[in-house]
């Protein structure tokens, strides 16, 4: 089941919705990766509340999804990760440095908008 | 007392899928989220928190995508352990692949010979409380780790 990906004034927002197999979380991040061109966005939400274990494939894939987004100009944050999925990679040793993550989704428009902000005061 | 007492005594579950014992195979990186979810189902009906679920799911994912990486196919199979009143999940991943020349080294952090990150076989030994890896070069790998309830 491929990840919806919305579309929202500047933003991408991929919600989700259950567990990906490998393949899928690799589409997601090619799909994000040419969105964020097509559409010009300035940032990239990936919305995992859903998911109920976040293995090292998929900790590797988000931290590339972050990197390629970055390449390609914009931000990416991950929200919603579960306490219980945070203890669990925790324990497993993953810690997904460099990767900018907020509570849910709100807080996630709150850091994009942030960031904007600075890129703007940045560029003038 | 002897131990042979196998059958789980939890009164919600019931039908053929209640059993102690479950054996998913794993033979693509498509059985790696029914397997998770197997043994999701058969921690939390042995009376594991949410949350040590949550962390027997993860160890079996590891497993089972090492499985897929270097054997191709093998399989999982998730029983209830018993150690006097102690009560837990054991997971045995098995497969007949190349084997692991050095056990040491692949128990190390960070180190990979996928492209993976290294974490899988380290990870799952912090997360289970026992573990044990029988391998050899040509004769597959076997990995037996057990999660205790608190």
């Amino acid at each position: 089941m491929a990840v919806p990906i919305l579309k929202q004034s500047q933003y991408l927002i991929a919600t989700i919705q259950s567990a990906l197999s490998d393949a899928e979380l690799l589409q997601l991040r090619d799909a994000l990766t040419q969105q964020v061109g097509r559409y010009r966005s300035r940032g990239v939400i990936v919305d995992v509340t859903a998911l109920d274990v976040l293995d090292s494939f998929a900790s590797r894939t988000l931290r590339d999804v972050a990197s390629m987004i970055r390449l390609r100009g914009a931000e990416t944050v991950i929200v919603g990760i579960q306490p219980e999925v945070a203890f669990a990679m925790v324990q497993l040793g993953i810690t997904l440095e460099n990767v900018a993550t907020a509570l849910d989704l709100e807080e996630g428009l709150a850091y994009l908008d942030q960031e904007k902000l600075k890129r703007g005061r940045e560029r003038s | 007392m002897p131990t042979s007492t196998k059958k789980s005594s939890s009164a919600g579950a019931s039908g053929p899928e209640a059993a102690d014992e479950v054996r998913v195979p794993v033979g693509s990186e498509y059985d790696l989220v029914p397997a998770r979810q197997k043994g999701r189902e058969l921690a939390e009906r042995l009376g594991f928190s949410s949350s040590e679920a949550t962390l027997v799911a993860t160890a079996i994912s590891e497993l089972a995508r090492n499985i897929v990486a270097y054997a191709a196919r093998g399989a999982i199979v998730l029983k209830a352990s018993h150690d006097g009143a102690r009560r837990g999940i054991t997971v045995i991943a098995s497969d007949e692949g190349p084997g692991i020349a050095n056990v040491d080294l692949a128990l190390q952090e960070g180190y990979s010979t996928s492209g993976g990150l290294g974490i899988g076989l380290p990870g799952v030994r912090r997360i289970m409380d026992e573990f044990r890896i029988e391998s050899a070069p040509g004769r597959g790998t076997t990995v037996t780790a057990t999660k205790w309830r608190l």
